[in-house]
């Protein structure tokens, strides 16, 4: 750091915040870093002859290299290339913001699109323009989410517990793996057994080895897999071990044995391998999704994933992620729309990324939100976190918009906890893998992350995964184990589970399941065409958005006042005398109380009892030999307003105005309402040492002084959003007792034996 | 010859449970947990068929999604292929493993002649072509 005398310390302070640790990148297409738009890329172009593809981007048919090939053999309609491609690209972005225009046809045009084509018409939209287009174009009505599972010991009754969790907050889909590979059997039935408790339809993934994901999947445990990663160069696929047609032939092969399959893809991943072709980040994205739709999958994973922290290091990298994403589900493919890797250090920039997809909505808003503790995270940390989970709730709430997640009651998250660890001890133990004991098992339920547990660690755990594996432990096993040891309602979830497979329903695009329903892009299609279309936050889904935890009202407020008033009686008793008139002596001077202090409301925002408050003040004006009288308003709960009559009635002609909430002000009769001599704005971080420099001032006023005025400073908290809604709440009390044209009251205060 | 399905008849086991079967010929109505406890479900039972897939494919198509129908299509012929064999296909058909174009053509051929999957014979014969003309056929590692 620059210690400089003559650096503004601001830059240091900069220095320090957690946008700092993330680093940025120079825009260099050579070199790859281009987000848009690269020298090096293709015009859109395509030559047909005879219903084959001769040219596409600038390449003819004998120089295509395996991508290219591919994407001219299985994804152009030759049928529709030629109208696509000579439309405008200008006017086929219009089309994509345009209300008017609907999916199917925009859609039926994709598959007229070469990938450079693609990428020059979203590259002409803005961010809140893709952002729209993507609300628009998205294939399955209603928005969903899926969630990470996973812990830093691979340890199964931690899985079941946190699987079961992550099924209540609403996730749709589930992805565990692994720290050790061999742990990859134990984590899947683990991952399994929990995802059935609380009830059914949560798909569920255990991300490993190709060959060993497939075997898991054949064996029941798992019902969807998203591992099938492809790249936007030859060299970059090769590299990776694959090309489109070993991926195409898997696709076929997760679908030959029931299970749903989505590919992945993401800008920055060509970058990273080393083989980027100095081309643009969203030409070669758009080679991908092309490849994906030409293979046959019904989905992609897409959004930079492992990708989108480099990608984010760009230059407008963060609109290229939303930019590809727009080209899936243009493409008609379902969209898990990345938010998943960690791309910063910076709560803001967290923030707005996901808040786009959480408006326009996404089939998985995250492919992969971390429903674990951040540190439990083996995929590396999302970007929302098991410590941000509530974050995104309230961000629901906020925007009413359905992020696909419900808040979850505290009773009900530690039953589940209890019931998920039970039942996987409970099939360990009838299956003769393990023996979990009651202290690895409370362990387990109460903790949040891994740290805090005594239960199996990685290598444990790895005698259990080889046994499931060795035995051909199917899903059959674990369910007759669940029925037999009393958990039948967990045994009928599962085989609900393994059952989608039987009819494949959920291998169509965007597949999930609600309710017991298979919800897709075939029954349930995204028809926005304006408002009012599209999907909508029902009231009743509102309610459930809006259900988080510690919301204050009305009732709350005089609930905790009522638990407060007896205490105040025993020390404080305020007496009318009469009419309040006029004061003559210049030694007097008057505290103004507002209507419900001490009778209805009894603490300040900052939780001191009135009854301190008032003998602060009191004692400190007293101090300077004046007399205070009191004196209770009840045509105005207006602190000015409190103040200045005060200081109207008040033979010094200063006064005091104070409310129940502790908002306080040092008036003078002959000043204006809102020009007061001293003011106490922020009545939460007021103390009573501030309340007893306030009297000693109004003393000082009225004996004609120039005293320092007592200043509350801030740190720059976010004062409303802390208290406002209890001062509301409060201050509407205050003002539902005033009465217009009431009379002041001269009210006296006597402090009894309770030390106030 | 029966009406091609549309996406009227999605999902299917909600339009016609009765008539999806299992690998055994057992309705999904007939997959229940008491039957599971019983013994009387095997994994064969909780198979996708051919006949699911190609239903599956028929309304891919009906919702203008032919590239997944042919996907299906593709899956339907591998369903009563060895998961061993698929497995050493897919490992023949990434980058360098096959040493010649004749061990793809070999692997497609068997499966036109041995399981009478034609479509997925085609594919794998068209990645042999371009393998062969953008140089996969090499030793890697």
């Amino acid at each position: 750091m620059n210690n400089s005398p003559n650096r503004w310390r601001r830059y240091a302070q900069w220095d320090e915040r957690p946008l700092r640790l993330d680093k940025f990148a120079a825009e260099d297409a050579a070199n790859g870093f281009s987000a848009f738009t690269s020298p090096a890329d293709p015009k859109p172009g395509v030559a047909v002859k005879a219903g084959r593809i001769t040219s596409m981007d600038g390449v003819l048919a004998h120089d295509f290299d395996m991508i290219d090939e591919f994407i001219a053999r299985h994804h152009l309609d030759p049928d529709i290339a030629q109208e696509a491609m000579a439309m405008d690209s200008g006017l086929v972005a219009r089309m994509l913001v345009d209300m008017n225009v609907p999916r199917a046809q925009l859609v039926r045009l994709a598959h007229g699109m070469t990938p450079a084509k693609l990428a020059d018409v979203v590259s002409r939209l803005n961010a809140l323009e893709i952002s729209f287009a993507y609300s628009k174009m998205r294939a399955r009505k209603t928005p969903g989410n899926q969630a990470h599972v996973t812990n830093a010991k691979d340890d199964p009754l931690q899985l079941a517990a946190d699987a079961a969790t992550a099924v209540a907050f609403g996730f749709d889909e589930i992805e565990t793996t692994m720290r050790v590979s061999r742990n990859a059997w134990s984590n899947a039935v683990a991952c399994a057994v929990g995802g059935a408790v609380g009830r059914w339809g949560t798909l569920f993934q255990c991300s490993s080895e190709e060959a060993e994901e497939l075997r898991i999947g054949m064996a029941g445990f798992t019902s969807y897999a998203e591992t099938v990663s492809v790249y936007g160069t030859e060299k970059s696929f090769t590299d990776g071990d694959d090309t489109p047609w070993s991926k195409a032939f898997l696709a076929a092969a997760y679908a030959s044995r029931g299970i749903k399959m989505r590919c992945t893809s993401g800008a920055g991943s060509e970058l990273l391998m080393g083989f980027h072709e100095s081309k643009s980040l969203l030409y070669l994205e758009a080679r991908c999704l092309c490849l994906q739709r030409g293979m046959g999958a019904q989905g992609t994973q897409n959004g930079g994933i492992d990708g989108a922290p480099l990608t984010a290091t760009v230059p407008g990298g963060v609109r290229e992620l939303m930019a590809e994403n727009l080209i899936a589900v243009w493409l008609d493919l379902e969209c898990a729309s990345g938010n998943d890797a960690r791309s910063t250090e910076s709560e803001i920039r967290v923030g707005a990324k996901i808040l786009p997809f959480l408006i326009s909505g996404s089939d998985l808003i995250c492919s992969g939100f971390g429903s674990i503790l951040a540190y439990d995270n083996s995929f590396n940390a999302s970007l929302f976190n098991g410590e941000e989970m509530e974050d995104f709730l309230v961000l629901q709430r906020d925007f009413e918009a359905d992020g696909g997640l419900t808040p979850l009651p505290e009773e009900r998250a530690l039953d589940l906890r209890e019931r998920a660890v039970a039942a996987i001890s409970a099939v360990f133990e009838e299956l003769d893998l393990a023996h979990p004991t009651a202290d690895m098992q409370q362990s387990v339920i109460v903790a949040s992350g891994s740290d805090e547990t005594r239960s199996f660690m990685p290598r444990d755990v790895a005698p259990i995964s080889e046994a499931i594996k060795a035995r051909g432990i199917s899903v059959i096993d674990v369910i007759k184990a669940l029925a037999k040891r009393g958990f039948a309602e967990e045994a009928g979830n599962l085989l609900s589970v393994v059952k989608l497979r039987v009819s494949g329903d959920y291998l169509q695009t965007s597949a999930m399941v609600r309710k017991g329903k298979i919800v897709s892009a075939v029954n349930d299609p995204n028809d926005y065409q304006g408002p009012g279309t599209g999907y909508r936050v029902s009231e009743e889904r509102r309610l459930e958005l809006n259900s988080i935890r510690d919301v204050l009202d009305q009732k709350e407020v005089l609930r905790s006042e009522a638990l407060h008033e007896k205490e105040e009686a025993k020390r404080i008793q305020y007496r009318v005398i009469g009419p309040a008139l006029r004061g003559t002596d210049p030694q007097e001077v008057v505290i103004g109380i507002s209507p419900a202090f001490g009778l209805n409301l009894f603490q300040t925002t900052a939780g001191h009892r009135l009854s301190a408050v008032l003998k602060n003040m009191i004692e400190a004006i007293e101090k300077r030999g004046l007399k205070v009288r009191i004196v209770r308003f009840k045509h105005t709960a207006d602190t000015s307003f409190l103040g200045l009559s005060a200081a109207g009635l008040a033979g010094s002609g200063i006064g005091i105005g104070i409310q129940a909430k502790g908002t306080a002000v040092i008036h003078s009769k002959d000043r204006l309402p809102h020009n007061n001599l001293e003011l106490f704005s922020n009545a939460p971080i007021t103390k009573l040492e501030h309340y007893r420099g306030f009297g000693a001032n109004a003393a000082a006023y009225a004996l004609g002084e120039m005293p320092e005025p007592v200043v509350v400073s801030t740190r720059g908290e976010a004062m409303g959003a802390r208290h406002h809604a209890r001062v509301a709440l409060i201050y509407a009390i205050e003002t539902g007792l005033t009465a217009e044209g009431a009379v002041p009251e001269d009210t006296e205060v006597k402090f009894t034996g309770a030390k106030p | 010859m029966t009406a091609k399905l549309t996406i009227a008849d999605y999902p299917l086991a909600e339009t016609r449970s009765a008539d999806i079967r299992g690998q055994r010929g057992k309705s999904l109505d007939d997959i229940t947990l008491d039957a599971v406890i019983a013994g009387d479900i095997t994994m064969e039972d909780l198979r996708i068929t051919p006949k699911a897939l190609a239903d599956q494919a028929e309304i891919a198509r009906a919702a203008k999604r032919p590239t997944l129908a042919l996907n299906f299509e593709r899956a339907a012929e591998l369903v009563n292929v060895p998961q061993d064999f698929i497995m050493s296909a897919y490992e023949l058909l990434r980058p360098g493993r096959a040493k010649t174009k004749e061990q793809l053509l070999q692997v497609a051929s068997t499966f036109r002649q041995t399981y009478g999957a034609g479509q997925m014979a085609s594919f794998i014969e068209e990645a042999a072509d371009v393998y062969e003309r953008r140089g996969l056929f090499t030793y890697r590692f």
